[in-house]
């Protein structure tokens, strides 16, 4: 049928990476809206794939295209599309757009795009070439329909996405970009010999061939092997605790970008594999394993949780965020039922739209003030950058999941997939898993309350790094006299106020790499001088916050286009999920076919 | 007539995202421009609500309270979602319940919106403010006119959302941030045992429906129905503070007074008493759980009426009269009540509505929540005064303010409950509770009514008002548009009570209005013996215990909070050594492997052909052996 359209997907990215190789001088000077342009023809494909794609037979791969590839070895080329890849392979393009949209728009000069022409600029077209590339790999890898070219495009994503934190990254790039690569290619070479093993039990390389023999020609001990193999694999790049600390480091040396698509794009590869490749081909391997399965995701479920309340460092405790959500995505899967494998396919995607805005949340945080240690930042976001801070409780509140925006149903229907698991499952342990994941739902509304309340509220104190003032001690130790035993925000920034000292004389040097386009100036008002009690809080933004948004720039063009997207995304899934669940519902029920 | 809810819920939400985005508009900054847009933003759509939940009500007006048949509710269904289990259907219906409901929440509404135009006059935040107020309000109404269960966990919980939002309004002192922060935890706490007995339910009768639900309840082992109620009773604890989730109202009192009455006073607090009265065949169906219910009340309904006995700040007074009271509906649900809750539900939200109101107007004139620096204000704001006082007959149950009427209803249900079906304990536990609650709220309403109004003026120039206190304005009353509403509300407050044809249980009455003077009474002389003192030294070593409300938030600091944040350091500690030192083990381990390897790699030429040699015997040996 129309298979130009998925090969066209995966294409484009290839084909516009390939100029950047030849052309040295001649792209430079259009380079951010080469990027932009070549992602924009990628997204709007993804587009027209959204709309053309037959809404009526989800669970049919669409715009299929079957070459030969290497005909000795009886490789194909198995490409196609349907409920459970086609909004990943939406959110990719788009993500991957908005990244280039947030590089490039406008004049390029802001703090974090890195695209910026001329001497001094961080190697602008590498960077292009790097993305693009990502980009072909994580397409693909929701694209591919065959395990060897699926394992192909799996293993393409680890490079560019290694330079993309070894050369763009914070100063501790190099060791988080070697722990990446060599945790996960260990990982993939698990899952190898996991798709190696089914290869060799059924002599065949088709996922749709194979999802629909439902592991028939398959012992039930050899796939279990296998589950566990490829499993193991998937449950790196995901991250499943305990597998999960590469991530941290990454997430907090990759550029903003890098997190972006690390934490919007990369980790959904995981869990895709679950969906694509390790239930549906090995159905009994499956059921005997998701009892752990499940236990590792609500034990990760809470950890991260945890975790995330003793962060300092925004960036990492959105690292540790991830693994909390993923923990509800793994959870989903485990049930082995239509309700929790949905909830894990819209958590995935809601946790790409989320912890994607997060990131560049996080990002422009770090770029104005330089750096990302909570206590550091000194609080008052919204009185300093009223708008950055609206955005920021709006991510925040999205992904603690209310219900009405995109993080609650994932959440609800991994945990209601729990209290109905499918009937060869120990329905007893997976409600214990439903109550821990309850429990674990609360502690991620504690940490990102408390994140907000410390980042956000407060009165903003003129602290800046290298600028050393009893600001924010003086603020914190307030904090935490005022009132009587409460809860965790006071004990936090008690906790919060004690080290912030220490840690404020030993402030970390710019990376080289991140230049600060706006010099940090010293602040009009000598800091101390204004204490939150001296002042009327209700006073202070109209005087005094016109004198900070000078200082600091308030959300600008390009990070508009950026969020917007994610946040119109962040509603409408959130007040219209049937928009996602009718998508994937039908292939879900195929997927699970013999289960249930 | 089917479209008619829908539009109820659609205004408010439609005025809150327009009141973010568009007060503002073109410049972006705070203005007086901005607050005078977002004021109209705020209120037309309000009042729209008003009118179409006004005009649903129409029909049945008190049917629900005077307990005749219900009629069918109207409503429609605009689709559903697919889980791959139970579909959650999108549907809106009003009936008798949620047809009253709507406008009280919508009149509140109204009334508040309108009273803070005044009150929030020059806060640079106030569009925003006003835009979570019309959120908050199109959440209830979503809750009240639900008719899915999960429709009304959304609603449910974006009410949660603006409670926190706007509780944190002044977050530039970090402890109404804490406040905030804590009353959307210990709610949402309530709330994932709220979502498992959705989920317990839905299971159980294979839809989310309410009318399923409720048509369902004979075919559902009772085991279910327990455990279904007693979860769900969670939710209704936390949302409606009761014991052992009601920690964080106190606290909230840090948002703005009109917050305070609109959200911790009439409307979302009574959320949990509206499902109890929603789902209520399901509760009575589940019987372990209605002794649990009045257990509960019992104890919350005393021990508050205790706490705001000792409280010196006026707004913590009402709020622990707040827990007290909403106990008092939670215990008329246990003894088998729901129109008596409902009915306390309505005259309360009137009335503790019209008490936070005024005593937004009282702290607006002095500059303090503290009652100690109030004191003969009776004089200065005349106004206000006789509106309190209806305020406090009605909280007190003196004839003929509404709250007489109402809790009279509830005593009777009380009383019958002692032959009824709860067990014998908790029904005796029940009654006698509240008794000696309204005696109790007798004496704190006295006290608080004399200390404010009473006595000598004990105003004194104030340097600066504390953070999260309203301006200190030097006018006689507040402006009128504060004044309006709380002359508007004092009407219902006094005379709700005739609406619904009360029914009078008259040696009950006598009782409790008896119990309530002599509580007053002795208030009273305690007050005239010293006027300055205050009359809390009454209760004599009970008066610390009791000012700290019993110390639970010591108690649930020592129990949960720190043991959950050592565990979170512990946890970040042991991710750094052990996981991811493992991590970082297993790499050093291999770079000393691959060092020892090197060792051989010497470039002494002697030493590879000895291990060539080596190499070719062993092989030679091997084969030799095994050939």
């Amino acid at each position: 049928m129309s298979g130009w359209l998925t090969v066209a997907m995966v294409a484009v990215p290839l084909l516009g990476a390939l100029p950047l190789l030849v052309a040295d001088d001649a792209l430079r000077p259009v380079l951010r809206g080469y990027g932009m342009a070549v992602s924009g023809v990628t997204l709007a494909l993804a587009a027209v794939m959204v709309a053309s794609f037959d809404h009526g037979q989800p669970a049919r791969p669409q715009f299929t295209v079957d070459l030969a590839w290497t005909p000795g070895l009886d490789l194909r080329f198995q490409l196609g599309v349907d409920g459970i890849s086609l909004p990943l392979v939406a959110l990719t393009a788009l993500l991957v757009f908005l990244c280039f949209a947030y590089l490039g728009w406008g004049g390029g000069t802001a703090p974090g795009q890195l695209l910026h022409p001329g001497p001094g600029g961080v190697r602008p077209r590498a960077l292009v070439f790097t993305l693009l590339v990502l980009e072909v790999g994580m397409i693909g890898t929701f694209l591919a329909l065959d395990l060897l070219l699926f394992f192909v495009f799996f293993e393409i994503v680890l490079i560019p996405m290694y330079f993309l934190i070894a050369i763009w990254g914070g100063e501790g790039r190099r060791a988080a970009a070697v722990k990446f690569i060599l945790y996960t290619l260990l990982g993939s070479v698990v899952m190898l010999l996991g798709l190696l093993l089914i290869w060799a039990q059924t002599g065949t390389l088709d996922i749709v061939e194979l999802a629909g023999s439902h592991g028939a020609g398959m012992s039930r001990a050899v796939q279990v092997v296998a589950f566990v193999a490829v499993g193991l694999g998937l449950a790196v790049k995901t991250p499943m605790w305990p597998l999960h600390t590469w991530l941290p480091d990454a997430h907090t040396q990759a550029p903003t970008v890098g997190s972006v698509l690390l934490a919007g794009v990369l980790l959904k590869m995981g869990t895709y594999g679950f969906a694509r490749i390790a239930i549906p081909i090995l159905p009994e391997g499956a059921a005997a394993v998701a009892p752990w399965l499940g236990a590792f995701a609500v034990v990760g479920i809470v950890y991260g949780a945890l975790a995330c309340l003793a962060q300092r460092d925004l960036k990492r405790m959105i690292a540790y965020s991830s693994v909390g959500h993923m923990g509800f995505v793994l959870l989903g899967f485990a049930t082995l039922s239509t309700a929790g494998v949905n909830g894990a396919l819209f958590a995935n995607v809601a946790h790409g739209l989320i912890t994607g805005l997060l990131f560049f949340l996080a990002g422009a945080i770090k770029d104005r003030y330089h750096t990302a240690d909570i206590p550091s930042l000194g609080g008052g976001l919204m009185a300093r950058l009223p708008r950055l801070g609206a955005i920021l409780t709006f991510a925040a509140i999205a992904s603690l999941g209310l219900p009405g925006l995109a993080g609650f149903w994932g959440e609800m229907l991994a945990l209601f997939g729990a209290f109905e698991p499918a009937a060869a499952l120990p329905r007893g342990l997976f409600l214990v898993f439903m109550v821990i994941g309850g429990l674990g739902a609360v502690l991620t509304a504690a940490y990102f309350l408390v994140m907000l309340s410390r980042v956000t509220h407060g009165s903003p104190t003129a602290v800046t790094p290298g600028a050393p003032s009893g600001g924010p001690a003086a603020s914190a130790g307030t904090a935490s006299t005022a009132g009587g035993p409460d809860v965790l925000a006071g004990v936090a920034s008690r906790a919060a106020g004690e080290s912030v000292t220490g840690r404020l004389s030993a402030t970390l040097p710019e990376p080289p790499d991140e230049q600060p386009v706006h010099p940090l100036p010293n602040s009009e008002t000598p800091p101390g001088e204004r204490s939150p009690h001296e002042t009327p809080p209700y006073e202070t933004p109209p005087r005094a916050g016109a004198a900070h948004r000078a200082e600091l720039p308030d959300v600008q063009r390009h990070e508009l286009v950026a969020w917007v997207p994610l946040i119109v995304l962040i509603l409408l899934f959130g007040l219209w999920p049937q928009l996602l669940l009718a998508l994937t519902t039908p292939a879900v029920q195929t997927l699970l076919g013999a289960l249930s | 007539m089917t479209m008619v809810p829908l539009p109820a819920v659609l205004l408010p939400f439609a005025a809150a995202a327009a009141g973010l985005l568009l007060s503002r508009w073109p410049h972006g900054r705070p203005s007086a421009g901005a607050n005078r847009r977002a004021a109209w933003i705020a209120v037309i759509p309000t009042a729209g609500a008003a009118v179409f939940a006004v005009w649903l009500a129409w029909g049945q007006g008190f049917a629900y309270l005077e307990g005749g048949p219900r009629s069918e509710p109207v409503g429609a269904t605009y689709g559903a979602i697919v889980t791959g289990s139970v579909p959650i259907s999108l549907t809106l219906q009003a009936d008798d319940l949620s047809a009253l409901l709507g406008v009280l929440v919508t009149l509140v509404a109204l009334a508040v919106q309108v009273y803070s135009i005044g009150y929030l006059a020059d806060d640079p935040r106030y569009p925003s403010y006003s835009a979570f107020v019309s959120l908050f309000t199109a959440a209830m109404l979503l809750v009240v006119y639900a008719g899915d269960l999960l429709v009304l966990y959304v609603g449910w919980e974006i009410m949660g959302l603006c409670s926190y939002l706007l509780v944190g309004h002044w977050w530039e002192d970090l402890g109404n941030s804490r406040a905030a922060v804590k009353a959307f935890l210990v709610t949402r706490l309530g709330d994932v045992g709220f979502l498992f007995g959705i989920f317990v339910l839905g299971v159980g009768a294979g839809s989310f429906r309410i009318a399923d639900v409720l048509a369902a309840v004979p075919q559902m082992s009772s085991g279910t129905l327990v455990t279904a109620t007693l979860l769900l009773l969670a939710g209704v604890a936390g949302k409606s503070a009761q014991v052992p989730l009601h920690t964080w109202l106190p606290d909230a009192m840090a948002g703005p007074t009109p917050i305070s009455a609109l959200i911790h006073a009439a409307t979302m607090v009574a959320a949990g008493i509206f499902l109890v009265a929603r789902l209520f065949p399901v509760f009575t169906a589940a019987g372990p759980t209605m002794d649990v219910l009045a257990v509960m009340a019992a104890l919350g309904m005393l021990g508050a009426a205790l706490a705001a006995l000792a409280q010196d700040d006026l707004k913590r007074v009402l709020a622990y009269s707040t827990i007290s009271q909403l106990a008092y509906m939670a215990g008329g649900l246990a003894a088998g009540s729901d129109t008596a809750a409902i009915f306390h539900l309505i005259t309360h939200g009137a009335f503790k509505a019209l008490l936070f109101l005024c005593a937004g107007l009282v702290i607006h004139h002095v500059g303090s929540n503290l009652m100690s620096r109030m004191g003969g204000l009776r004089r200065e704001l005349p106004v206000t005064f006789a509106a309190t006082t209806v305020g406090f007959a009605a909280l007190m149950g003196l004839p003929p303010a509404s709250g007489f009427f109402s809790k009279d209803a509830l005593l009777a249900a009380m009383e019958g409950a002692l032959t009824g079906r709860l067990t014998d304990a908790a029904a005796l536990l029940l009654y006698g509770c509240a008794l000696a609650t309204v005696a109790v709220t007798g004496a704190y309403a006295t006290r608080a009514w004399l200390r404010t109004f009473f006595g000598r003026a004990r105003t004194v120039a104030l340097p600066e008002p504390e953070p999260g206190t309203a301006h200190v304005i030097d006018v006689r009353e507040g402006p009128r548009t504060m004044l309006v509403p709380v002359v508007l509300l004092a009407v219902p407050a006094l005379l709700l009570g005739f609406a619904a044809e009360p029914h009078l249980d008259l040696p009950i009455a006598v009782i409790s209005v008896a119990l309530a003077l002599l509580g007053a009474a002795v208030v009273y002389v305690a007050w005239r013996a010293d006027p300055l003192a205050d009359p809390a030294r009454l209760l004599g070593v009970l008066r610390v215990p009791c000012e700290r409300a019993f110390y639970v938030d010591g108690l649930y600091a020592a129990v949960v909070v720190r043991p959950v944040l050592a565990l979170a350091g512990g946890v970040s500690r042991a991710d750094d050594e052990v996981i991811d030192g493992a991590v970082r083990g297993s790499g050093r381990t291999a770079r000393g492997l691959s060092g020892m390897l090197r060792l051989v790699q010497n470039g002494n030429v002697q030493l590879y052909v000895s291990g060539l040699l080596a190499g070719v015997l062993l092989i030679a040996l091997g084969a030799v052996v095994f050939a």
